[in-house]
């Protein structure tokens, strides 16, 4: 996994609530076998249309907004656990979503990979859709190492939350798997003393 | 203390804590894995060297892929066949019980799963998919993971989680006629929204779930996802056991005296806290549709699209409205509906196919409507055979296809074409979920089937008085 400290980047807004992962990846892209590639087809059919024409009115075709943070409405990512949601967006280039409210499955297949998912409260959020409007320009700096998204235009460093372990997994680029493999003889132990065995 | 029973089967698959993390090395009992979500795990697993590490607590199927016509041939879309050959081939090296098409056991793996006996009160079950809460209606902690998940349960048969927050839905009462579990759960969603069990782990509660058969605490228990939770369950009682005896793969003789024993222990002890509860009457419940582009924006069947939608909402709200062509205040009944999909992880059982079966019997579906049947299982086809349930519903205009995902989602041919309206018995009603630009409206099997029928909405408690 990529190691994330601190990011420096304009932002792309999408001020929809509930988008759920059939949004940010329709099913039927779903049939690769590998992890890359998910990218040309994240949000498929906001941005383009039945013919494969880009969708002038899409946020992604309007060339005003660029950059490695993409900031959404709250409940991104809920509905089906399909990982490529998370292989899509960062393979298009996004190192950070910003949402007031994230679905749990959605958090963590994100964080497995490098994603970061950062929240803040529903009031920032808003200030957020309108100033990166007024201004597309607009530089977020996302801090994980001090936990802060800083908005320099606001002069505000805005705390955000995240799972110690999971923070120190992005930072060092280790994951779930290292860990849960030195843990081979305690789970053996646990498989032989407990009471009620399937 | 007096423990819920989310309590009681976390702790007994807690392997270690981490201290001061608020984390648990969490032990997994059953790992089901499919085409879709699984290969990239193998790939990962392989590229770091690692063996499986349980392989025979593992069980696979083909379903969200694969054709629901001439399951016999090989395949016809390219994508799709690599893909489910791909399991085939990853099963086969790594030597795990894969149930593949032309399998008597192949079937959609939340079905499955139940009626092979696999799914069992107290385990801990992950699935590469979110609708593993289906499987909490045998009182287990069932959820739906990633793909990196996946390969870690994979390679450790464990998972590094938090404990999630516990929630209590209770409903008591009779329900009214008419109402389904499929009807209880899109109610209790509609009430909470999509979000609002996030974080949460559910446990249903009160005499309306215990009322239900087991494979109405399935449907419910599917959905629980649908409101932003990672499972629900219901605790076990002699339903549960009853459905369980004798299926291949629940304990036998002595072995599931003590099996049942155990599973008697596994319920919410008086005086237990919730971190949140909520509380509903059956009698307030109505046959349900959905009438936006999420499982939270459902109705009862007679009512108006609601017009009192807080203003922050509202763009959103408006977008949705918008891209299913209704209009806020409007009333669905008498609205032309185009296709009928019976079928998936949440609605594609025995029981469901027998209600359809018992209210078109005689009846004929609407000519401008496609009715498509889509059981869960081969073992459900297989009764419905049996039982003489595919005359019926071919007699009615019903084509019956072989098992799979199918227009749930869409991955394979069977789409609803864009700015068609179908009454689907799955679980979204998501923009495009049934194929670019169809327009979803969930509902019972019994919805579905009077829809079909009349070819439009119509209030169906007038229709059955």
């Amino acid at each position: 996994m990529e190691k994330f400290e601190i990011l420096q980047s304009t932002a792309v807004p999408l001020p929809i609530e509930n988008i759920d992962t059939d949004q940010i990846i329709p099913a039927r892209f779903l049939k690769a076998t590998s992890r890359e590639g998910f990218g040309e087809n994240l949000f498929r059919d906001w941005r383009f249309d039945n013919a494969g024409q880009p969708k002038a009115d899409f946020v992604l075709n309007k060339g005003r907004y660029a950059g490695q943070i993409l900031v959404a409405g709250k409940n991104f990512g809920c509905g089906s656990s399909r990982e490529h949601a998370a292989w899509a967006i960062h393979d298009a280039g996004f190192k950070v979503v910003i949402s007031s409210f994230f679905a749990d499955i959605f958090k963590g297949n994100a964080l497995n990979n490098g994603l970061l998912p950062l929240q803040v409260s529903d009031e920032v959020l808003e200030r957020l859709f309108a100033q990166i409007e007024e201004d597309p320009q607009t530089k977020l700096v996302v801090n994980l190492v001090n936990q802060e998204l800083e908005v320099p235009v606001w002069e505000e460093r805005i705390p955000f939350a995240i799972d110690a372990y999971k923070k120190e997994c992005m930072i060092n680029g280790y994951d779930d798997i290292d860990f849960l493999v030195n843990q081979k003889e305690a789970i053996e132990n646990y498989e032989k003393s407990r009471p009620w065995a399937y | 203390m007096a423990q819920t029973l989310l309590d009681k089967i976390w702790g007994a698959h807690v392997v270690k804590s981490i201290p001061g993390a608020g984390l648990d090395v969490f032990y997994i009992d059953k790992h089901l894995i499919h085409e879709v979500t699984s290969p990239q795990a193998f790939d990962e697993i392989e590229a770091r060297g690692l063996p499986l590490f349980r392989k025979e607590q593992m069980v696979a199927t083909a379903d969200h892929n694969v054709p629901t016509k001439n399951q016999h041939l090989p395949i016809q879309e390219p994508l799709s066949r690599f893909q489910v050959d791909k399991l085939t081939e990853n099963c086969a090296k790594h030597n795990i019980e894969l149930y593949g098409l032309g399998h008597q056991n192949q079937g959609i793996v939340h079905v499955i799963g139940p009626e092979l006996g696999l799914t069992q009160p107290g385990m801990t079950i992950v699935c590469g998919d979110s609708h593993t809460s289906t499987h909490g209606a045998f009182g287990a902690i069932a959820f739906g993971i990633g793909t990196s998940q996946v390969a870690q349960v994979m390679a450790s048969q464990c998972l590094l989680l938090s404990k999630p927050k516990s929630m209590r839905i209770t409903v008591e009462g009779d329900v009214r006629n008419g109402v389904t579990a499929k009807d209880i759960i899109l109610y209790v969603i509609s009430k909470l929204g999509t979000g609002g069990a996030t974080g949460y782990f559910v446990e249903y509660a009160g005499s309306a779930f215990q009322a239900l058969s087991m494979e109405g605490r399935m449907t419910v228990c599917n959905m629980s996802i649908e409101m932003g939770a990672r499972g629900g369950m219901i605790a076990p009682d002699q339903t549960t056991f009853d459905y369980l005896k004798g299926r291949p793969f629940a304990p036998q003789g002595e072995r599931w005296e003590q099996a049942v024993a155990y599973w008697s222990t596994l319920y919410t002890e008086e005086g237990a806290s919730f971190d949140k509860e909520y509380f509903f009457d059956a009698q307030d419940i109505a046959p349900m549709i959905t009438f936006g582009t999420n499982p939270g924006m459902g109705m009862a069947i007679d009512a108006v699209i609601p017009t009192d939608v807080p203003a922050s909402e509202q763009a959103s709200y408006s977008k949705s409205l918008n891209y299913m062509g209704f209009q806020p205040g409007e009333s669905l009944l008498g609205k032309q509906i185009d296709y009928v999909f019976i079928g998936s992880c949440t609605n594609s059982r025995i029981e469901d196919l027998r209600q359809v079966a018992k209210f078109v019997q005689g009846k004929h579906k609407a000519p401008h409507v496609e009715a498509i049947i889509v059981p869960g299982s081969k073992l459900v086809e297989k009764q419905a055979i049996e039982e003489g349930i595919d005359k019926v519903l071919a007699e009615a205009g019903f084509e019956l296809r072989e098992p799979g995902c199918s227009a749930c989602l869409a991955m394979n041919e069977d789409k609803i074409p864009a700015g068609a309206y179908c009454v689907s018995t799955s679980n979204r009603n998501f923009e495009g979920r049934q194929g670019p630009g169809s327009r979803t409206l969930l509902a019972s099997p019994l919805v579905a089937a009077i829809t079909a029928v009349e070819g439009k909405i119509v209030d169906i408690t007038q229709y059955l008085n």
